[in-house]
């Protein structure tokens, strides 16, 4: 037993980077076959002097489908047409294993150069001095208006005081999926989705019968409900937090109003299931038509489109006050213990990596929203929601979203807003009390970063 | 006298000798990992405070003083109450019944032992599938019986007796070992004598076979207890310690503090509350209960 206890915290460290190796060599394998092509296409340019870089690219998958090839073939592409810099593309699990892993490579002193982490995590990544901003890379390019192509919401998640810290590369937004064939079976109008809240509440109501569920909105930790609980802040009036990260807005009488509505779909109008809602389920239950309708990220659309065995469709979040949703999902960041040298041909791969044509492949491949404006004028992405028009909702939909829940210390902050949303869908405690937990907890989490 | 104290200090050398290489081990993978954490857990090292800066026994008062630090302790008091009573008494009627059964006794045994073969990640997302709602393998069958469907894992209430049901199920089987070797120790005079003079069935277990077991339960009841503390593989893959910490158990808390808040000092003083823990009871165990055990 004292051996485990040590070993899991002291040890962990040292596992966590061990296995990040073990991902590392595994990543080298599965890579074998490209990096070998590459070389032999390369071989030319190498021999006429110049030196290779090879970059470490860490990068979690996190909706279905398979992505890792696509990864891969992205980097081949690169090396292409960038023959001296190799880019190692390192599978490293879900969002939360990414970070761990590289928070434990850059603590071991052999951090990945370059990597696709959560945007909502920037401050983590700036308070332990891993990351650097990306702001002399654009100036040295000359192009002022290369930033100007995002759109701002998912800029939102990237920026602090002035400096971007990171590329959008796979967003999302939340958007209402809802099955057009429950809407007709007890008459609604399926061209027709719930544009506000008590219009919501009452299709939720009137869609529920013995089978099925009006309505499912994922609560489940570390971040589904937080998640969810920010667009219903949006929608009725403002954001959670500053853009500086070092203040939260839990306990307004907005969002208590916002929680009493969200808690009410399930206590009061018996349209949703009372009980946490797990984030991974919640797609299923709606491909097995265990729920007419659900909040889920734009993220699924891919999924949702190849199963679904009805006829459904896509919304944007109804309103209260006005439209909106967080952003969310990955972003790419550059590291800072790896030279100069290394920083220029990651900032290379990550330019290329969000290029509109890019931006948009990966758009049609996975459905997150295509990062910048100009990918949507690609003839890939036309031919593609011209054929799927559903796909634009959640870019339409950017007008109106805001950033995702992001401060210091932003894991235990998110964890009290997380915990007391979940209380409060139980009845256990009021929205408000509930949230002014929440709010002092956070306060005190983030009282030393003032 | 200097022959034997030559012959006593070679044998001596020679124990040591014998133990070095797994004191080395434990040394370097053990002591010295519980002696930096012992270190760390007076310092506040976290995302504000990048290099440790000494904090006396802050982390201590923080953590006591932790509403969740409760909520987790008391947890993991009626998680180890669920798991290791209900483990042990399984594993034992499943030891007494494996070591009667004549026909197809391997069948009965590796039936019983398969659960502790499977990592525990792949039961995890058995179990998840079985207590999934409405379309899950329990919810199923609890709608056949018309007694409706739960979120067994989404809801405070049940989340934990669904974790201790998997856990008991998955340690029985591990347990019956020991058991099936501890039967397999008592001698068979002992029963024969026992049959002569006419004594009940109930009797004889209760007489001969249960203390005779001691030993063996005193060992599986070490192994389950701890097991209550450290197998948390299963919290990851089925509840994040959801819902609202219903199913947070102190390992899994350390997790949390060192892995998902960067909080490097509370994770240390947590880590050593718990080895404090872990060590009252094994001292406990082996104090207390050497004496009422029947060694032969």
């Amino acid at each position: 037993m004292k051996k485990t206890m040590a070993t899991s915290l002291v040890l962990t460290t040292i596992a966590v980077v061990g296995a990040g190796c073990g991902s590392n060599g595994e990543g080298g394998k599965e890579a074998t076959p490209a990096a070998a092509s590459v070389e032999a296409s390369g071989a030319p340019s190498a021999s006429a002097g110049t030196e290779k870089v090879e970059l470490t690219f860490y990068y979690p998958i996190q909706v279905g489908g398979p992505l890792t090839a696509t990864i891969e073939s992205m980097a081949e592409q690169f090396t292409k047409e960038n023959p001296n810099i190799v880019v190692k593309p390192v599978y490293t699990g879900s969002y939360g294993d990414t970070t761990l892993k590289t928070q434990a490579a850059v603590a071991g002193g052999n951090s990945p150069d370059v990597a696709v982490l959560l945007a909502a995590d920037l401050f983590s990544f700036m308070d332990m001095d891993s990351i650097v901003p990306l702001d002399e890379f654009i100036a040295q390019d000359g192009d002022d208006g290369f930033l100007d192509d995002f759109y701002p919401a998912f800029l939102e998640n990237s920026q602090v005081e002035g400096k971007t810290y990171s590329l959008p590369f796979q967003r999302s937004t939340v958007v209402l999926y809802y099955n057009k064939d429950a809407f007709k079976e007890v008459g609604l109008d399926p061209e027709q989705p719930p544009a506000t809240w008590d219009e919501l509440a009452k299709s939720a109501k009137q869609l529920t019968n013995e089978d099925r569920w009006g309505i499912e909105i994922p609560s489940s930790a570390p971040t589904s409900a937080t998640w969810m609980f920010s667009g219903f802040a949006i929608q009725n009036g403002k954001n959670l937090m500053s853009q500086d990260g070092k203040e939260v807005y839990f306990d307004t009488p907005e969002n208590e109003e916002a929680l009493q509505f969200w808690v009410d779909l399930s206590k009061k109008d018996k349209a949703m299931p009372e009980n946490v809602i797990e984030w991974a389920t919640t797609p299923s239950d709606f491909l097995e038509q265990k729920t007419a309708m659900m909040f889920h990220t734009t993220g699924n659309l891919a999924n949702i489109r190849q199963n679904a065995k009805f006829d459904f469709g896509v919304a944007m979040l109804p309103q209260n006050k006005q439209f909106g949703s967080p952003t969310g999902g990955g972003n790419l960041y550059i590291f800072k213990d790896i030279g100069k040298e290394r920083q220029e041909a990651a900032w290379k791969f990550v330019k290329f990596m969000t290029d509109p044509e890019r931006a948009a492949q990966w758009s049609i491949d996975t459905g997150y929203v295509g990062v910048r404006k100009s990918s949507y004028e690609t003839e890939a992405m036309k031919q593609y929601t011209e054929q799927f028009p559903a796909a634009l909702v959640a870019r339409d939909q950017l007008a109106y979203a805001k950033g995702e829940l992001s401060t210091h210390n932003n894991g235990k902050v998110t964890a009290a807003l997380n915990d007391a949303i979940q209380a409060a869908l139980y009845g256990k405690v009021t929205p408000a009390e509930a949230l002014k937990g929440a709010q002092t907890e956070a306060d005190k989490a983030l009282a030393s970063f003032k | 006298m200097a022959g034997s104290l030559g012959k006593r200090w070679r044998s001596e050398v020679f124990a040591w000798g014998l133990l070095a290489p797994s004191l080395l081990f434990l040394a370097v993978f053990t002591f010295y990992p519980i002696w930096i954490t012992g270190v760390q857990s007076f310092y506040t090292k976290n995302l504000a405070v990048r290099e440790p800066v000494f904090a006396g026994a802050d982390n201590y008062s923080q953590l006591f003083s932790d509403s969740l630090f409760h909520k987790v302790l008391i947890n993991n008091f009626w998680y180890m109450l669920g798991t290791v009573p209900g483990a042990l008494a399984l594993g034992l009627i499943f030891a007494l019944f494996a070591n009667r059964a004549l026909k197809l006794r391997g069948f009965v045994r590796v039936s019983f032992f398969y659960p502790n073969v499977i990592p525990m990640i792949a039961l995890a997302n058995v179990w998840l599938f079985i207590y999934t709602p409405e379309y899950g393998l329990l919810s199923r069958l609890t709608d056949m019986i018309g007694a409706g469907h739960t979120a067994w894992l989404g809801s405070e209430k049940w989340v934990m007796p669904a974790l201790v049901v998997m856990m008991v199920w998955k340690e029985a089987g591990y347990f019956m070992i020991f058991y099936l070797a501890g039967l397999q120790n008592i001698p068979n005079d002992l029963y024969e004598a026992a049959q002569v003079d006419g004594v009940g069935k109930w009797r004889v277990f209760w007489r001969i076979t249960f203390p005779l077991l001691m030993p063996t339960t005193l060992f599986v009841l070490v192994v389950a207890l701890t097991n209550a503390f450290k197998t948390i593989d299963q919290l990851f893959i089925m509840t994040q310690g959801g819902p609202n910490n219903a199913s947070n158990l102190l390992l899994y808390y350390i997790y949390q503090q060192a892995f998902s808040y960067w909080d490097f000092g509370a994770a240390a003083a947590a880590t050593i509350v718990m080895i404090a823990f872990m060590l009252l009871i094994t001292v406990l165990q082996f104090v207390g209960m050497d004496r009422k055990i029947h060694y032969r």
